[in-house]
Order: structure tokens, then C-alpha cells, then sequence
């Protein structure tokens, strides 16, 4: 009777680990297949800024041929590092922006930004009343009018305004974002953890979030890519405006700058006193957005005298 | 780090230029009036109360725009026309601030700058309103939105 | 070294008896396992959904990017800072009749936390990169994130709220005094821990100058003040019913100690309060905007306008039971005032607060968040979690400072077990 009491008191406590057991390893199952293939090969990459330039290439290479493979273009990614001497300014001629939003779409074409399920808008143009520039309060962002600009209302485009001291970069905790030697401030989206502290610190909605795996139609794809800027993200990780890294950094004109069909856009070196930006600083009255945060940000917004 | 600097292509109406082809053997008609017989698609919208065509266009080379000071540019190089009346415009123009440019900046690319002509048309400079793009899915429709 | 390995050896023989503690039960005990099980189940099942799909399956946006899983994760994390409030009195103090229950309480702080903890893992995008975030394997923004410092304090404070339980009670099984050069320490350390874990939550959102909701410095007194009322609310609740279903005791004279406590902080919580509504109504700049989203509504958006008035009232009527004496010492009106407190600050501090901080966006939005139904599942689901945890804590914690379960019993049962063994071999078995 006793050796049936144990065998009863063993047999339940048994029957109790193995069903723990099956449980956890069930469990395990859906949880990690729900992890994708490139997921678990992009597991253990680490940061960026820590990879040797072995790691680096091949890493590169393996994106490059996963994107090549998804999209049927050829990418080629670029890593090329800041050039010295160079802190890259923006200006923006609020006296003749009139709020087409080529900007916004050149911006996606090149940038290869989610266009439905999330869609997602590094720029975002904001129309205000005349005679408001400060309270945002009252702006509207979603207007449809037949045709623009409409009389009485002047438009505002923002997008990340690559601070000095960004607030994204200090709250972000894993170091996923950083600002480069040039000024840029950017995501390594490998790294990123999807945390979205940086969305909530960062005061000019510059960064958005990819809410679920991007949707980009093959034909679109924009194949010539920089590691740290326009290469197709995947889900959960976040971005934003990088000033064109892949274009500035050969020295080309960001795609905003060159859809815009009124010229209200500027880029140049803030450090180079010949460059358009200095020009505009100089001589045009020339304020940045929210500077009372002291972000410092790059983003000038300037009138035509 | 020397860019080389373009310019746009004047943009000339198809099959017109270059203009003496017809005005080499027509008479010089200086009254100022509103055309009726040719260039009736032109509609001048240009300080038309104080200019007309002659004072622009060369009167007895057709090909070529005449500045104040009586010299004769090419209409590839129509902006020294507009920077005479319109200086402060000219030059942030020239600065690269007004107007449009694309291309490199920097580097051994090439930077294109748009001529004053391929923004503004010269005979109604003022710009046409556009159509905007789409606005942004509204927040609560972005999750579920299909692609317009 | 060999008193270490004794000790590492007595901790395995506790934890192996404690299984068995844990296995056995009344019908009740079953059922309530088996229920919260359930939930937990639907909540993994919704969870595996959005990990697959991404965060696009639940209701946040770019505009409001942190939503009821943040909100329960504040709320929380005050619930686990507030098992001090039974820590001070008890070990500073010495007020008898809570030095009883201080083990249990810190139980519940490591619950709290393990929920807390459970809610950030749920709201990360990239949960398989959980691993950046590690100090050494990982690349960790130390000093600078303030989120880098939640992780640590936190850790580290259910650390500190297992290791001080858990060895109180194995000391306890074994009928041992505790060491207390060796465990005072801790203890105290969990005194100004529990007030660091709070104050850093706070300092998390403090530290956002874009976001001027939460960029006031009186974010963390409240923070504080509010955690203050709700987690000994709850604590008070649960001492009764455990002391309904099992052998502790719990005089009431303590149960009316910690309400008097939490009268206390809600006053400092209700005055801090008017000290914000003075500060924005009467400057009336535009950072009004989402106090004035909370309390009125913005543009013709009310969505939170009853949930916070409603939690007001909560708040002063549970203030003025536990205020006096006559409805504190009654115990229906005290459990009346306690739920108000749990309800009326879950809602001030987690949806409360933390969506009027996006509310205008930096860019002057509104976006109108409601939870859906795979975060309100996913939700519950964390909550059962803690719930289970707590109960299979309590099921080997009671017994244990009850007496009932010690090592000495154990000894006389195997003893006599062997006992009965050998009669039995020996045919002189008679049942009794």
C-alpha cells in the first residue's frame, strides 16, 4: 500500500514535469517559427559601428543578395563614411513652398518607404493660417484641395531636422541611432529594437515606425542603396529622413531638393562658407523650428528678403 | 571638389526656332499692339502695360533677346535679360538660392541650374497653381489602407 | 565555500518540497489556476499574432506610439515600488503586526515586476532583439537612456524582492535564524530601490522636452505619491482574502495602519494634482492642450473625459473613507475605498497619463486611441501571469510563516514514513 502511495506520488509528479515540458517545448515552436528566416539569419549581427570591415562586407553582401532576390533589381549597398569637413544644412523658402507634396512622394520612390499597411512619410507638409507659424495646434495636415497653394494659407514641410543634440539619440537605448561626423543622424534598422522612445522624444515627428513588414511594388524599388539609409527595413524598426545619405555623400542633391518645382528647397555644407545654406544664413532671415527645446537642428526655414 | 556647372535648355516651342527663318525677310512693325495673324498663343501677361514683344526680343535679329545697353544675348542666356529688371532675384539666381538646380554639387558630378525660362514662362511669368499629390492616410486608416 | 554549498544544497531540498506544495491543492485552487491559465493562453495566442504580423495588429500609430501596454507598465511598476510602504514600518520601525506580512508583500513586489517587465517585452517591436539591450553581450545607452536605467533598476529590484523573501523563508523552513549581517543590507538597500525604480519610470517620460504634458518636474512626486495609494490598496485587499482561505494572520490592526498610510499619499497625490490644473488653467499657454484633452476635451475629441473624471471621483471619495477613523476602521467601507484607489489610479496614471502625452502630437495632431481587442487580451493575459505567480508564491509562502510547512515536519514525516515502511515489510503494518 505504501509502494502504491509512492508510485500514485511519483507517477503525478512525473506526469506534471513532462506535461511542464511539452508545454514550454510546444510552446517554443510557434514562437520561434513565427521568427522568419531572415530574422534568425540577422539574429546575431552586431551593431554597425562594431563590425570590422570584413563583418561589414558581409553583411552587405548578403543583403544585397536578399534584396536582389526579393525585388529582382540588382541593390547595390553602399557604406561610404562621412567625408570630412563637412556638417550638412537644410533650407527650406517658406515664402514659396505651396504645398504640392512632390516632395513627399519623390521622397518615398527614392527612399523606398512602405506605401500601403503602413504607409509611411518621411515629410510631412503641414498648412497653416497666415498669420500662425508657431502653434501648430491648428494645422492641417491631411488638406485636398483641387488645386494649391489656397489663398490665405501657407505650407510647412517638416521632416527629421537632424539635430546637433538630438533627443533621439540620447534616449535610444540601445545606441541604435547615432549622428554621423556629417551631421546625419541615422538608424542602424538591424539594431533596433522597436522600443519607439524615439518617437515619443523626438519633437519634430521626424521618425516614424514600421508598424509591420514594408510594402514596396518590385518596380518601385529604388536599387541603389546605403546601409544606413534607403535599403528596404523590415517590420518593427524605425526611420526616418536621412537627408539622402546614399545621394549627399557622392555629392548629389537629396530628392526632395530636386522634385521641388518652385525651388524652395536648399542643401549645402554648413561648414563650406561658398555653399548655398551659408548663403541663405547669412543673408536671408533664416529660424529653425521649436528652437526653444535647444535641439539645435540643421533644418533652416527662411523667407525670400 | 570642382562641379561643373550647366544650365538648362531654353525651352523653345517646337519647330520655332530659330525664329529667322521667317522674320529674316519680314518687315520691322514697331507699333506696339496685340498680335492677330501669328504668335496668337502667346499671351503677354508681363508688364504688358509698360513692355512689349520689341522690347525684349531683338528687332532685327529675331534669333537673339537685346538687353538695355543695346547687346545681343543668345536665349540660352535669357537670364541676363530677366536679372536686368529683376536684380535681387538674379542674384540669389546666381548664388544657386533662387530657382532650381539638380544634379551634384559636390564632387565630379555635373549641376544643372533650370534657366529663368524653364521655370517661369517670359511672356506670363506668374506660376500656375498645381493639383496637390494625395494627402497621407489618416492614422486611423493607415494600418488597413490598401495602395491608392 | 562550505557553508555556501550547504547553504546552495538546503535552497534545492526548499525549492524541491515547495513543487509539491505548489501541486497539491483545494478543488478552488485548481479551478483558480486552471482559469488564469486559460487567459494566459488566449493572451499568448494574440501575442504570437502580433509578433508574427508586427505592432500593426494592435491600435497605435506614429502619433500614439505607446498605449495600454505602457500604461499597465507605469501602473505597475508603482504597484512594486509601493511594497515599501510595508517595509519601512516593519523593519525601521518595528510596528509588530506588519513585520508578519512584510514577507508577503515583497512577494507581491516581485510580481508586480515580473508583470511590469512582461509588459515592456510585449511592446517592442523586435522582440528577438531583446538581446541589444543586455549590458556586455548587447550595446546598452548607459548613462544617457533613461529606458537603459529602467532596465537595470528593475532587474535589479526583482533581484532584490526574490532574494529577501525567499531567503527569510528558506531560513524559516529550517527553523534557522536568519543571517541578518548578511541580509540587513539588502534590505535596507530596498527601502531607497523601490523609491529609485519609481522615480526613474518617472524621470523616463520627465526627460521628453518634446512632450510638455510630461516634461514637468512634478512628474515623479507624483509618480511616487500615486504608487503610494495604489499598491498597499491592493495589498490590503489581498491580506483579507488570503486571510479568509489560509492559516496567516493578519491583525486588523494592520490593515488600518497601511490605509492610514495610503490617506496620506493620496492627499499629497490630490494636492499635486491641483498644483498642475492651477499651473496650466491659470498660465494658459498651448501646452494646455492635453491637460485640457484630459479634462474637457480637444477640438471635440471627449474619448477620456469620463475615465478621468470618473477616476477623480474615485480618488476624493477613497481620500475622505480612509481620512476617517469611523469609515477606515470599518472593513466595508475600507474595501470600498481600497477598490476605488486601485481603479481611480490605474486609470490617472496609466491611460491617463500616458496618452495625453501624445495628444497634440508634436506636430499639432490628434489621433483618438482606443486599445483593440488583441492588446486588451494580450493584457489580461500578462495580468494572469502575475496572478499565477503570486498565487503559487503565496501557496508556499503561507504555509511556510504559518508554521505548518517546515523542515521539521518533513523530518518527522519521513521518519515516520520509514517508519511505516519497515512495519510494513515486516508485516507489523497497522493502519491507523
Amino acid at each position: 500500500m505504501m509502494q502504491d502511495q509512492d508510485k500514485k506520488h511519483y507517477t503525478r509528479r512525473e506526469f506534471l514535469r513532462n506535461l511542464s515540458l511539452t508545454t514550454v517545448a510546444g510552446l517554443s515552436i510557434p514562437l520561434l517559427s513565427s521568427c522568419s528566416k531572415e530574422e534568425a539569419e540577422d539574429f546575431l549581427q552586431k551593431h554597425f559601428r562594431e563590425m570590422t570591415p570584413e563583418e561589414k562586407k558581409a553583411v552587405i553582401a548578403k543583403l544585397e543578395e536578399r534584396y536582389s532576390r526579393k525585388y529582382g533589381k540588382k541593390f547595390e549597398i553602399s557604406t561610404k563614411e562621412a567625408l570630412p569637413n563637412i556638417l550638412w544644412g537644410y533650407g527650406l523658402e517658406l515664402s514659396r513652398c505651396i504645398g504640392c507634396r512632390r516632395c513627399v512622394y519623390a521622397c518615398v520612390r527614392e527612399n523606398n518607404n512602405s506605401r500601403y499597411k503602413p504607409q509611411l512619410h518621411w515629410i510631412r507638409v503641414l498648412r497653416l493660417k497666415r498669420g500662425t507659424l508657431i502653434n501648430l495646434e491648428d494645422s492641417e495636415h491631411y488638406y485636398d484641395p483641387p488645386q494649391v497653394p489656397e489663398k490665405g494659407f501657407l505650407y510647412l514641410p517638416v521632416q527629421c531636422q537632424h539635430c546637433e543634440d538630438p533627443p533621439c539619440v540620447k534616449v535610444c537605448p540601445v545606441h541604435a541611432t547615432w549622428k554621423e561626423p556629417d551631421g546625419l543622424v541615422v538608424v542602424d534598422y538591424n539594431w533596433c529594437i522597436g522600443c519607439r522612445y524615439c518617437i515619443a522624444a523626438c519633437p519634430y515627428k521626424g521618425r516614424v515606425f514600421n508598424w509591420a513588414e514594408p510594402n514596396i511594388p518590385p518596380e518601385e524599388v529604388n536599387p541603389s542603396v546605403h546601409y544606413l539609409g534607403n535599403r528596404p527595413r523590415m517590420k518593427c524598426a524605425v526611420e526616418k529622413c536621412t537627408f539622402c545619405i546614399q545621394r549627399v555623400r557622392n555629392g548629389r542633391y537629396p530628392a526632395c531638393v530636386e522634385a521641388c518645382p518652385t525651388g524652395t528647397r536648399k542643401f549645402g555644407n554648413l561648414l563650406d562658407p561658398d555653399s548655398e545654406i551659408r548663403y541663405i544664413i547669412d543673408r536671408k532671415r533664416a529660424f529653425r523650428l521649436k528652437e526653444d527645446l535647444n535641439t539645435e537642428p540643421k533644418f533652416y526655414y527662411f523667407f525670400e528678403t | 571638389m570642382s562641379v561643373v556647372e550647366e544650365y538648362m535648355p531654353p525651352p523653345m516651342t517646337e519647330g520655332m526656332f530659330p525664329c529667322s527663318n521667317c522674320h529674316a525677310t519680314m518687315e520691322v512693325n514697331r507699333t506696339k499692339r496685340v498680335l492677330k495673324e501669328e504668335h496668337t498663343d502667346i499671351n503677354l501677361h508681363h508688364a504688358e502695360t509698360m513692355r512689349w514683344c520689341l522690347d525684349c526680343h531683338d528687332a532685327k535679329n529675331r534669333d537673339k533677346l537685346r538687353l538695355y545697353n543695346g547687346d545681343l544675348i543668345n536665349f540660352t542666356e535669357s537670364y541676363r535679360l530677366c536679372g536686368e529688371c529683376h536684380g535681387n532675384v538674379y542674384k540669389d539666381w546666381r548664388a544657386g538660392l533662387h530657382g532650381k538646380r539638380v544634379g551634384y554639387f559636390a564632387g565630379s558630378g555635373k549641376r544643372i541650374y533650370y534657366l529663368c525660362a524653364n521655370c517661369h514662362n517670359p511672356h506670363d511669368p506668374k506660376f500656375k497653381s498645381l493639383k496637390p499629390e494625395p494627402p497621407p492616410y489618416r492614422p486611423e486608416e493607415n494600418h488597413d489602407a490598401r495602395s491608392r | 565555500m562550505e557553508k555556501f554549498r550547504e547553504t546552495l544544497k538546503e535552497t534545492w531540498h526548499f525549492y524541491r518540497r515547495t513543487l509539491s506544495l505548489v501541486i497539491r491543492g483545494s478543488k478552488a485552487y485548481y479551478a483558480w489556476c486552471l482559469f488564469l491559465l486559460a487567459i494566459i493562453w488566449i493572451g499568448l495566442i494574440y501575442y504570437l499574432k502580433q509578433h508574427n504580423l508586427g505592432l500593426v495588429e494592435t491600435n497605435l500609430t506614429d502619433q500614439v506610439s505607446w498605449g495600454l501596454y505602457i500604461a499597465n507598465f507605469t501602473y505597475l511598476v508603482g504597484m512594486a515600488a509601493a511594497a515599501v510602504l510595508l517595509v519601512i514600518p516593519s523593519y525601521i520601525y518595528s510596528f509588530k503586526p506588519i513585520k508578519e506580512i512584510v514577507v508577503l508583500g515583497e512577494l507581491f513586489a516581485a510580481s508586480s515586476i515580473i508583470m511590469a517587465i512582461l509588459f515592456v517585452m510585449v511592446d517592442l517591436g523586435r522582440l528577438d532583439r531583446f538581446w541589444h539591450m543586455v549590458p556586455f553581450a548587447g550595446l546598452m545607452n548607459f548613462p544617457e537612456s533613461l529606458l537603459a536605467w529602467d532596465v537595470l533598476v528593475l532587474n535589479g529590484y526583482f533581484f532584490l524582492n526574490l532574494l529577501i523573501p525567499v531567503y527569510l523563508l528558506v531560513k524559516f523552513y529550517y527553523r534557522k535564524e536568519p543571517n541578518w549581517k548578511f541580509i540587513l543590507p539588502f534590505i535596507l538597500a530596498s527601502i531607497p530601490w523601490a523609491v529609485g525604480i519609481h522615480t526613474v519610470t518617472a524621470f523616463l517620460y520627465n526627460g521628453l522636452a518634446a512632450r510638455s504634458f510630461w516634461n514637468a518636474s512634478i512628474l515623479a512626486p507624483r509618480f511616487l505619491s500615486s504608487a503610494l495609494c495604489s499598491g498597499p490598496a491592493i495589498m490590503i485587499i489581498i491580506f483579507q482574502i488570503m486571510r479568509r482561505i489560509s492559516a496567516i494572520k493578519v491583525e486588523d490592526r494592520a490593515l488600518f495602519k497601511i490605509a492610514e498610510l495610503i490617506a496620506y499619499a493620496m492627499f499629497i497625490n490630490l494636492f499635486l494634482l491641483s498644483a498642475e490644473i492651477y499651473k496650466e488653467y491659470y498660465s494658459n499657454t498651448i501646452h494646455i492642450a492635453p491637460l485640457k484633452y484630459l479634462f474637457q476635451g480637444l477640438h471635440g475629441h471627449k474619448q477620456l473625459v469620463p475615465w478621468i473624471w470618473a477616476a477623480m471621483t474615485m480618488n476624493v471619495i477613497a481620500f475622505f473613507l480612509f481620512l476617517v477613523p469611523g469609515t477606515r476602521k470599518r472593513l466595508a467601507t475600507l474595501n470600498l475605498g481600497c477598490l476605488l484607489v486601485i481603479i481611480g489610479v490605474w486609470i490617472e496614471k496609466g491611460p491617463g497619463f500616458v496618452i495625453p502625452g501624445f495628444v497634440p502630437d508634436p506636430l499639432g495632431e490628434i489621433y483618438v486611441y482606443i486599445p483593440n481587442l488583441l492588446e486588451l487580451m494580450v493584457s489580461f493575459g500578462i495580468w494572469a501571469v502575475g496572478l499565477l505567480v503570486f498565487t503559487l508564491l503565496m501557496k508556499v509562502a503561507i504555509p511556510i510563516e504559518a508554521g505548518e510547512f517546515s523542515h521539521v515536519s518533513y523530518i518527522e514525516r519521513t521518519f515516520r514514513r520509514e517508519e511505516e515502511d519497515q512495519a510494513w515489510r515486516q508485516g507489523t503494518f497497522k493502519k491507523f
